[in-house]
C-alpha cells in the first residue's frame, strides 16, 4: 500500500544503499520488511486472548462454553463446575500444547534471526544479527554457511566468477549447483553504483527475473539480466567457495524459503465427518430429551396438587417469574442436565489418540531404511485412520515404483545396436581398452560412434566435484545424465569437467577441449536439452538429447525410421530412452542464435516464453545419431507391494510423465498388468489410427471401452469389489493429451458425459496407467476421482517436485524420501523411505488406526448415552424437577477419570488382528473399506446397545428399590444411594464392555482396565469417607460404603452387569459359523500353519 | 524388552512397545469356553435365585393404609384439615407369630421428596452445628429462611419444614385390655448421619443455641424439644429427623419409624389382635398422597423383594437354555475348533 504504482510489479534495490548518479531522480527506497523470520503464531502478550479466541472458534468448545455460561447464569441442577472443569482442562491442555509448539517455533526463529552475519559497511565487514539485514545490504558469506536472505551474487572468491551451493535444506537436492556473478560488475564493490530491478517476491524457487543497472561515470548505464542462476536463496549453503559477496534482494518473510513454508491446506479425515454427523444425532437426542422433559413437566404440574404441594412451596421469585421464561429456563436446565451426552473429553481423547498413535509410525523399525538412515516421518497426525480407508492409490513411476537409480544398458547408433557386456571386469574402465562396443550385428561407422560418444560426453550439465575423490563421482540434478556420462566412460570417453567454459574430454589418452557456448536447459515441456560448443578447430556444434517424441519431429525422417524400432523395443523392455541428435551451426546461424539467446535472457517480461521460442528455433534441422537406453530398476518389493494393494481392494493408478511404452513395461514388471489383462488404450496413437477426426474417435473409443468394462462386466451386475477371480481384468492406459480432450471437450455437454464415461471405465479396471502427465494433470486426475460418486478416499505417493500437486490434492499424501529432493516429503502427510513400506503403512498401521479410532468414537457415544439415559429416566420419577441422578463428582469425573484411560489404551494398543496376519491377508483391508465401522448401521447398533444398557441400569435398580430396606438392619436407602448404585453398575459395565472388545491384552490394558475399576472403588470410598470442608452438601457421605454393606445391592449389580454384557458375549458366538469374518481368517490361518508345519 | 543395535542414531528404538509387539494375551471367546461358562453361570444364578426367593418368601410384611380416604375408615375424620390433634385407631390381627425383630415403617405415596428444589432446600452447615448459619441460613432454604418477623428458621428449608409428624402407639389387645408394645427409636437412622454428618452445636443446654431463632413453621415444637423423653435425641440428631432428612429416591417410599426389639416382643409380635393409635397430623390428600404403616422383618438380603430372586432364576435358566441352543447350533454347524 505504501508503494507507488510502478513499483507494484517490481522492486528497485540500491546496492549498498547508495543513490545513483544517474539522471533519474532518486526515489527514496520503499520500506521492505526486515530479515526477521516469524513462523510463530503468538507473542507472550497476545497468546492468551488469541489462543482462547482460536479455541472457542471450534464449534464444540463454543458449545461447551455456552453450556457453562448457562450453568453460571441460570439456576441449573448441576453446578457450573461439572462442565467448567472438563472444559477448562481441555482448553488448558490444548493451550499448553500449542504454547509449547509455538515456543519451539520461537526458539527456531531466534536461532535463525540472531545468527551472526557480516554486512559490508563502508567497505568493511561488520558483524550483525541476521535479522538486521536490510534489502540492499551487501552481505558476506563464507564457505559452508547458509545464506541469511535471498542474495544476488556480486562477487565470488573463485576465479571463474561462480560459486557452488547446495539447496539440500530447501528442496533436498544435494548436488552442487553453480551460480554465477553478475557479469561485468566492478571488482571494487565500494565504487559500484548500481540498482537492481526485480520482480516482487514469489514462491517459485526456480524462477527469478531481474535486471541490474550499473552506472559508471559518464557512461550510459549498463544493463545486465539477472536470472535464477544469479540468485542465492536463503537456506541454501555455500560450498566449494571460500566466500562470496551478495546484495540482499528479498529478506525475512519475503524470501522464497519463507514464502514456500506458508499455506499448507488443512486436510480433514472422514472419521471427523462421521463424528460430526453422530454429534448432530446426539444433539437432536439431547434437544428432544430436554423438550420432552419440559413438556411433561408442565403437563405434570397441571395435575391438581402437583404444581406446588404444601411441602415444596415456591419461593416468591418463582411465583413472580413469567411462565414462558420459566419454561425456557427449565428447558435450559434440562439441556444442562443432559449435556453430558455430548462429551467434551471425546475431543481430547481423539486428539490424544491421534497424536500419540502417530508415534508408532515413526517408531516402526520396519520403516527404517539403512541406506538413507531414516525412518518414516509423520507430518500430520490427523489422517492416521485415513490410511485404513484408501480406495485409490495414485503412484508416481520414476523414483517411486522405480529406484531412480539409472544404469546405462545399451545404445543404438545409426540403427545398429550396441550392448555393453559387463562380463569382463569392472577394471574395464576408461581408456584401457578402446572400442569394447561389442557388435551385435554390424557396426556403424567409426566416426559416427565417436560422434555419438562425444555427444554423450558434452550434452549434459554434470559436474565433476573439484575435490578429488577416490571413486570417480559425478554430480547432476538428474540421474539419467550421470548414467549417460558413465556409459560413455565405459566406452572410453571420459568427461573430465568444466573449467571456465571449457569442457574437457579424455578420449583414450588424448584430452579434447570444447568451449561451451550455450546450454539450452532441460525443461519438462520441451523434454530435451542442448548444448552449443565450439571445437578446437572452430566448428560450432549443437548436441541435443531428449525424448523421442520431442526429437523425432526435428530430425530427418529417414533417420527416424532406422532408430524408431530400437527406441520402441527398448521402451517395451522398461528402459528409459533418449535420442541424441546433433547439428553443425554455420557462423551466421550461430550468431543469430547467440543474439536471440542473449536477448531473451535479458528480457524482464515473459523471459521463459521468449527463451523457449529461441530454443525451438535453434533446435531444428538436426540429424539423429542414435539413442540410448537406460534402465531404471524397480524399487525393492515393488511388485509385491502393488499386488498386496490390489489384493486389499485398492485400485492402483500409475501417473507418470514418462512415455507410454516405458510406463507400460514398468506396470507389467510391477504386476499391475498381468499377462491376461486386456489393455484398453486411449492415447494419441489410438485416437489417430484409422485417420478419423480425433474427437469422433474419442467418442467411439470411450463408448466401446465403457461397454466392455461397465455394461458387459459381471462385476457391474453383482456390484462386488474387484478381487473376485475368474473375470476378465482390464487395464486402462490414457495419456496426457487424450486426457485433456476428455476433460476439456469442445462442448460442455460432452465434457461431463465424457468425464463420467471415463471415470466409469477407470473404476472398472484393475489398474490404470496415465502417462505423459504434466504435474497439474496428475492433480486433476486425483481431483476427478476424489470428487466422483461415493467420494472415495485417495492416496498419492510420489517422490519428486512434480508429484507435489497430487500429494496435496489427495486425501492422504505420501512422500518418498527419494533422490529427487525433499519437496514431496515436505508437502506430504506421511513420508516413508521406500515404496515397499506403503504396504505395512496401509495394511497394518492404517487398518489398526482405523479400527482403533472407529471403536473409540462409537464407544464414546455409547458410554455417554448409557450414562445419561438413566438420568433422563429419573426425571419421570422426580416430577421432572431436573434432579440429577448422580452426584456432581461422578458427573464430572465419569468421562475424565473413570472411563477415559481404558479406551485410550485400547485405541493405542488394540490389534484385533495381529500385524503379521494383516500383512499376509490383504483382503482383510477391504473388510473395513468405505468407513465400514462408522456408518449408520454400526452406529445404530451402538446406540441401541447404549439405550439397552441405560434402560437396564435404571429399571434394574428401580425394581430393587421396590423395597427400600436393603441392608439387613432394616434402614432405608435414599436417592444418592440409588444414583450411586446405577453409577457403579454403569462404570463396571462400560469398562467390562471394553474389556470384552479388547482382543489384544497387553499389560497396559490390564493395568488401565482393572486400575480404572479399582480407582473408581477407591475414589468412591474416599470421596464418601471424609467430610469435605469445601463442599456445601455432603451428599455422598458414606453412601458408597453403606451400599456395599447390602447383599441385595451386590447381587443386583452383578446381575445387571452380566445381563448387559450377555448379548455382547452371545453375538460373536452365534455369528461365527456364518460368513468369512475377519476373525475366522485368522483362525484358519493359524490352523493351516499348525497343519502344515 | 529387547534392545539391540544401538549403532545408528536415527534408527527407531527396537523395543516391544515401540514396535507394537508387547506380549499380549489374546482371548478368543470360543464355544468351548462360552458353553460351559454359561452352564456354570446359569447354575450358579439358579442357585442364588432359589435362595433369594425362599428367603424372600419367608419374610413377613404387613401394610396398613391409614390415609382415611374411605368414609368408613377410622381415620376419615382426621382428613379434615380443620381438626387439630386428631387421633384415630386402627385395629388389625396377626394370624401367626410375626418373627422379630420387627421393623415398623411409615410409608408415603405420591410424595416427591426427590424434587430438586426441595432436596436442595437445607443448610448443611447449619445442620452440622455451625452457629454462624443459625443467624443467617443459606439462601437454598428459600422460602423457609426466615419467618414473618424476620427471625431465622432453624433448621431452615423445605425438607426440615415438611418433617413427618404423625406418631403411632402400637398396643396388643389381650382380653380387651391394651398392652402397649414398646417401640425402639434408636438405630433407625444411618450411623454416620447420627454420629458424624449432623451435629448439634456444642452448647448446653441445647436450647440456648437456638436463641433468636424460630422453629420451622410446620413444627409443633422446636428442634431442641423433639423428643421430650430422651434429651440426647434432640436437635439435629433426632433419629426421626435424620430419617426424614435422608431423601427418598422415588415418590413412593417408606421410612423406618421404630424397631420392635424389647420386652415380650423381642422375638416378634405374637399372633393376636393389635390396635394402632395414630396421631394424625400429616396432610397428604391435597396432593393425592397416601400414608401407610408397614410391619416387616428382614433377612440377610434386607426387606422382602421378590424381584431379585425371580430375576436370578430367569437369567440363570436363560443361560442354561442359551448354552443348550448353542450346543445344538454347534452340533449342526460343527465346532470350528475341531475342523
Amino acid at each position: 500500500t505504501r508503494r507507488t504504482m510502478e513499483q507494484l510489479d517490481s522492486r528497485t534495490i540500491y546496492i549498498g544503499h547508495r543513490s545513483c548518479p544517474a539522471s533519474e531522480a532518486f526515489i527514496p527506497p520503499p520500506k521492505f520488511c526486515d530479515n526477521r523470520i516469524v513462523s510463530s503464531k503468538y507473542t507472550i502478550w497476545n497468546f492468551l486472548p488469541k489462543n482462547l479466541f482460536e479455541q472457542f472458534r471450534r464449534i464444540a468448545n463454543f458449545y461447551f462454553l455456552i453450556i457453562f455460561l448457562v450453568q453460571v447464569i441460570v439456576d441449573t441442577p448441576t453446578s457450573p463446575v461439572t462442565s467448567g472443569l472438563p472444559l477448562f482442562f481441555v482448553i488448558i491442555v490444548t493451550a499448553i500444547k500449542q504454547g509449547y509448539e509455538d515456543w519451539l517455533r520461537h526458539k527456531a526463529d531466534n536461532e535463525v534471526n540472531k545468527y551472526p552475519v557480516k554486512v559490508l559497511e563502508d567497505g568493511k565487514p561488520v558483524d550483525k544479527d541476521s535479522e538486521k539485514i536490510k534489502v540492499g545490504d551487501v552481505v558476506e558469506v563464507k564457505e559452508n554457511e547458509t545464506f541469511p536472505c535471498d542474495l544476488i551474487l556480486l562477487q565470488s572468491s573463485r576465479d571463474d566468477n561462480t560459486c557452488f551451493v547446495t539447496t539440500a535444506s530447501l528442496d533436498g537436492e544435494s548436488n552442487h549447483k553453480t551460480h554465477y556473478t553478475v557479469p561485468d560488475t566492478e571488482k571494487d564493490l565500494d565504487s559500484l553504483s548500481a540498482t537492481i530491478e526485480c520482480e516482487q517476491p514469489q514462491p517459485d524457487l526456480y524462477k527469478f527475473v531481474g535486471r541490474m543497472h550499473i552506472y559508471k561515470s559518464n557512461q550510459e548505464p549498463a544493463v545486465r539480466s539477472l536470472g535464477p542462476e544469479n540468485l542465492l536463496l536463503k537456506g541454501a549453503t555455500l560450498k566449494n567457495t571460500q566466500k562470496i559477496l551478495g546484495v540482499a534482494v528479498y529478506t525475512g518473510m519475503e524470501t522464497k524459503m519463507a514464502l514456500n513454508y506458508q499455506g499448507k491446506s488443512q486436510k480433514r479425515s472422514v472419521v471427523e465427518k462421521s463424528i460430526n454427523a453422530f454429534l448432530l444425532v446426539y444433539l437432536c437426542i439431547l434437544l428432544s430429551k430436554a423438550l420432552v422433559c419440559t413438556t411433561l413437566k408442565y403437563v405434570f404440574q397441571n395435575k391438581p396438587g402437583q404444581d406446588e404441594p404444601w411441602y415444596n412451596e415456591k419461593t416468591q421469585r418463582e411465583k413472580d417469574t413469567n411462565l414462558y421464561l420459566k419454561m425456557f429456563t427449565d428447558f435450559l436446565s434440562f439441556m444442562v442436565l443432559f449435556n453430558f451426552i455430548i462429551p467434551v473429553s471425546m475431543y481430547v481423547t481423539v486428539e490424544m489418540q491421534k497424536f500419540l498413535g502417530s508415534f508408532f509410525i515413526g517408531w516402526d523399525k520396519d520403516f527404517y531404511d539403512p541406506e538413507i538412515k531414516e525412518g518414516a516421518l509423520v507430518n500430520t497426525s490427523d489422517l492416521n485412520e485415513e490410511l485404513g480407508q484408501v480406495e485409490y492409490v495414485f503412484t508416481d513411476k520414476t523414483g517411486t515404483l522405480t529406484q531412480n537409480n539409472m544404469e546405462f544398458i545399451e545404445c543404438c547408433i545409426d540403427g545398429f545396436q550396441y550392448k555393453y557386456h559387463d562380463s569382463s571386469s569392472e577394471l574395464d574402465g576408461f581408456g584401457v581398452t578402446y572400442g569394447p562396443m561389442s557388435k551385435l550385428q554390424q557396426k556403424a561407422g567409426w566416426e559416427r560412434e565417436e560422434l555419438f560418444l562425444r555427444a554423450l560426453c558434452l550434452c549434459h550439465t554434470v559436474q565433476v566435484p573439484s575435490a578429488p575423490q577416490e571413486e570417480k563421482g559425478f554430480i547432476a540434478s538428474s540421474p539419467d545424465e550421470i548414467a549417460l556420462v558413465k556409459g560413455a566412460m565405459r566406452y572410453g570417453f571420459t568427461f573430465m569437467g568444466l573449467e571456465s567454459k571449457t569442457m574437457k574430454i579424455l578420449n583414450k589418452n588424448d584430452v579434447e577441449m570444447y568451449e561451451l557456448l550455450h546450454v539450452l536447459n532441460f525443461d519438462p515441456v520441451r523434454r530435451r536439452m542442448s548444448v552449443i560448443v565450439r571445437t578446437r578447430s572452430g566448428d560450432t556444434l549443437l548436441f541435443c538429447k531428449g525424448a523421442d517424441s520431442s526429437i523425432f519431429p526435428r530430425v530427418k525422417l529417414e533417420e527416424v525410421e532406422r532408430i524408431r524400432m530400437h527406441v520402441e523395443r527398448s521402451a517395451t523392455e522398461g528402459y528409459r530412452t533418449l535420442c541424441v541428435a546433433y547439428k553443425c551451426l554455420s557462423a551466421e546461424e550461430y550468431e543469430h542464435a547467440d543474439k536471440g539467446l542473449k536477448e531473451a535472457r535479458l528480457a524482464l517480461q515473459d523471459r521463459e516464453e521468449k527463451l523457449t521460442a529461441v530454443y525451438n528455433q535453434v533446435e531444428t534441422g538436426m540429424s539423429l545419431i542414435g539413442a540410448t537406453a537406460v534402465e531404471d530398476r524397480l524399487q525393492e518389493e515393488a511388485a509385491e507391494t502393488m499386488e498386496a494393494l490390489q489384493g486389499a481392494g485398492i485400485k492402483v493408478w500409475v501417473l507418470t510423465g514418462d512415455k507410454m511404452e516405458t510406463a507400460k513395461s514398468t506396470c507389467y514388471a510391477c504386476r499391475l498388468f498381468q499377462r491376461n489383462t486386456e489393455l484398453l488404450e486411449l492415447t494419441v496413437r489410438t485416437l489417430e489410427e484409422r485417420g478419423r477426426r480425433r474427437e469422433d474417435r474419442l467418442h467411439e473409443l470411450l463408448l466401446e471401452y465403457h461397454k466392455k468394462t461397465v455394461q458387459d462386466s459381471p462385476l457391474a451386475k453383482t456390484r462386488y469389489s474387484s478381487w473376485s477371480v475368474g473375470n476378465q481384468d482390464y487395464g486402462f492406459i490414457v495419456d496426457g493429451a487424450s486426457l485433456t480432450m476428455v476433460l476439456n471437450s469442445s462442448s460442455d455437454s460432452n465434457t461431463s458425459h465424457y468425464k463420467n464415461l471415463f471415470l466409469q471405465i477407470c473404476q472398472n479396471c484393475t489398474a490404470v496407467l496415465c502417462c505423459r502427465m504434466a504435474p497439474l494433470q496428475k492433480a486433476q486426475i486425483v481431483k476427478l476421482v476424489k470428487n466422483s460418486k461415493g467420494s472415495p478416499i485417495t492416496l498419492s505417493i510420489g517422490d519428486g517436485a512434480n508429484d507435489v500437486s497430487m500429494i496435496l490434492e489427495a486425501h492422504v499424501g505420501i512422500g518418498i524420501k527419494g533422490k529427487e529432493g525433499r519437496q514431496a516429503v515436505r508437502n506430504s502427510d506421511y513420508a516413508i523411505p521406500k515404496l515397499k513400506h506403503l504396504k505395512k503403512l496401509l495394511l497394518a498401521h492404517g487398518h489398526l488406526y482405523y479400527v482403533r479410532i472407529a471403536h473409540l468414537v462409537q464407544y464414546f457415544f455409547y458410554k455417554n448415552l448409557c450414562f445419561i439415559l438413566p438420568q433422563f429416566l429419573y426425571q419421570f420419577f422426580c416430577g421432572y424437577s431436573q434432579q440429577p441422578l448422580y452426584d456432581a463428582a461422578y458427573l464430572t469425573m465419569y468421562n475424565i477419570c473413570f472411563t477415559s484411560m481404558p479406551i485410550l489404551a485400547y485405541s493405542l494398543l488394540e490389534q484385533h488382528i495381529g500385524m503379521e496376519v494383516l500383512l499376509c491377508n490383504a483382503t482383510l483391508y477391504s473388510d473395513i473399506a468405505k468407513n465400514a465401522m462408522l456408518r449408520w448401521p454400526p452406529f445404530i447398533y451402538w446406540t441401541l446397545l447404549g439405550v439397552y444398557h441405560g434402560l437396564l441400569f435404571f429399571f434394574g435398580v428401580r425394581l430393587l428399590f421396590g423395597n427400600l430396606a436393603l441392608p439387613d438392619n432394616g434402614q432405608v436407602f435414599g436417592n444418592w444411594s440409588y444414583g450411586t448404585i446405577v453409577f457403579t453398575v454403569l462404570v463396571f459395565t462400560v469398562t467390562l464392555k471394553l474389556a470384552l472388545d479388547t482382543r489384544h491384552w497387553t499389560w497396559i490394558n490390564h493395568f488401565v482396565i482393572w486400575g480404572s475399576l479399582a480407582f473408581y472403588v477407591l475414589f468412591s470410598l474416599f470421596w464418601g469417607g471424609i467430610i469435605w470442608p469445601f463442599l456445601s452438601q455432603q451428599r455422598l457421605y458414606f453412601v458408597f460404603a453403606n451400599m456395599l454393606s447390602s447383599v441385595s445391592t451386590w447381587l443386583v449389580m452383578i446381575l445387571l452387569v452380566l445381563l448387559s454384557l450377555l448379548p455382547e458375549i452371545l453375538l460373536p458366538v452365534l455369528r461365527k459359523p456364518r460368513g468369512p469374518h475377519a476373525r475366522q481368517v485368522q483362525l484358519k490361518q493359524t490352523r493351516t500353519q499348525t497343519l502344515y508345519f | 524388552m529387547v534392545k539391540e543395535e544401538l549403532s545408528t542414531e536415527n534408527r527407531p528404538d527396537n523395543t516391544a512397545f515401540t514396535q507394537q509387539r508387547l506380549p499380549a494375551w489374546q482371548p478368543i471367546l470360543s464355544a468351548g469356553i462360552i458353553i460351559p461358562g454359561f452352564v456354570l453361570i446359569g447354575l450358579a444364578f439358579i442357585g442364588i435365585g432359589v435362595a433369594l426367593l425362599v428367603t424372600s418368601q419367608s419374610i413377613q410384611v404387613m401394610e396398613i393404609d391409614y390415609t382415611g380416604v374411605d368414609q368408613g375408615s377410622p381415620c376419615f375424620k382426621c382428613t379434615d384439615s380443620t381438626v387439630s390433634n386428631c387421633k384415630c385407631e386402627i385395629e388389625f390381627t396377626i394370624d401367626k407369630l410375626f418373627e422379630g425383630p420387627v421393623f415398623f415403617y411409615y410409608g408415603l405415596s405420591n410424595y416427591f421428596q426427590n424434587y430438586r428444589k426441595y432436596g436442595a432446600s437445607k443448610d448443611a452447615s447449619q445442620l452440622s452445628g455451625d452457629l454462624d448459619y443459625f443467624t443467617s441460613p443459606a439462601t437454598e432454604c428459600d422460602p423457609y429462611i426466615k419467618d414473618n418477623n424476620d427471625k431465622p428458621i432453624v433448621p431452615c428449608g423445605s425438607i426440615a419444614n415438611s418433617m413427618f409428624n404423625d406418631s403411632f402407639v402400637l398396643s396388643r389387645l389381650i382380653n380387651g385390655a391394651k398392652e402397649v408394645v414398646p417401640l425402639d427409636g434408636k438405630g433407625i437412622s444411618w450411623w454416620t448421619d447420627y454420629n458424624v454428618k449432623y451435629r448439634n452445636p456444642s452448647i448446653t443446654p441445647l436450647k440456648n443455641a437456638f436463641n433468636g431463632t424460630v422453629k420451622p413453621i410446620n413444627w409443633p415444637r422446636p428442634a431442641y424439644e423433639l423428643d421430650t423423653s430422651d434429651p440426647a435425641n434432640n436437635g439435629f440428631i433426632n433419629q426421626d429427623f435424620l430419617v426424614w432428612m435422608r431423601r427418598a429416591a422415588l415418590p413412593n417410599f417408606r421410612k423406618l419409624y421404630r424397631r420392635i426389639t424389647e420386652g415380650n416382643y423381642a422375638d416378634g409380635l405374637p399372633a393376636g389382635d393389635y390396635s394402632l393409635e395414630i396421631t394424625y397430623n400429616y396432610p397428604v390428600l391435597s396432593f393425592d398422597g397416601r400414608k401407610k404403616v408397614v410391619f416387616s422383618n428382614v433377612s440377610w438380603m434386607g426387606g422382602k423383594n421378590e424381584f431379585l430372586g425371580i430375576a436370578y432364576l430367569v437369567i440363570g435358566s436363560l443361560c442354561v437354555i442359551m448354552s443348550i441352543v448353542m450346543l445344538i447350533v454347534y452340533a449342526k454347524f460343527k465346532f470350528p475348533d475341531e475342523d
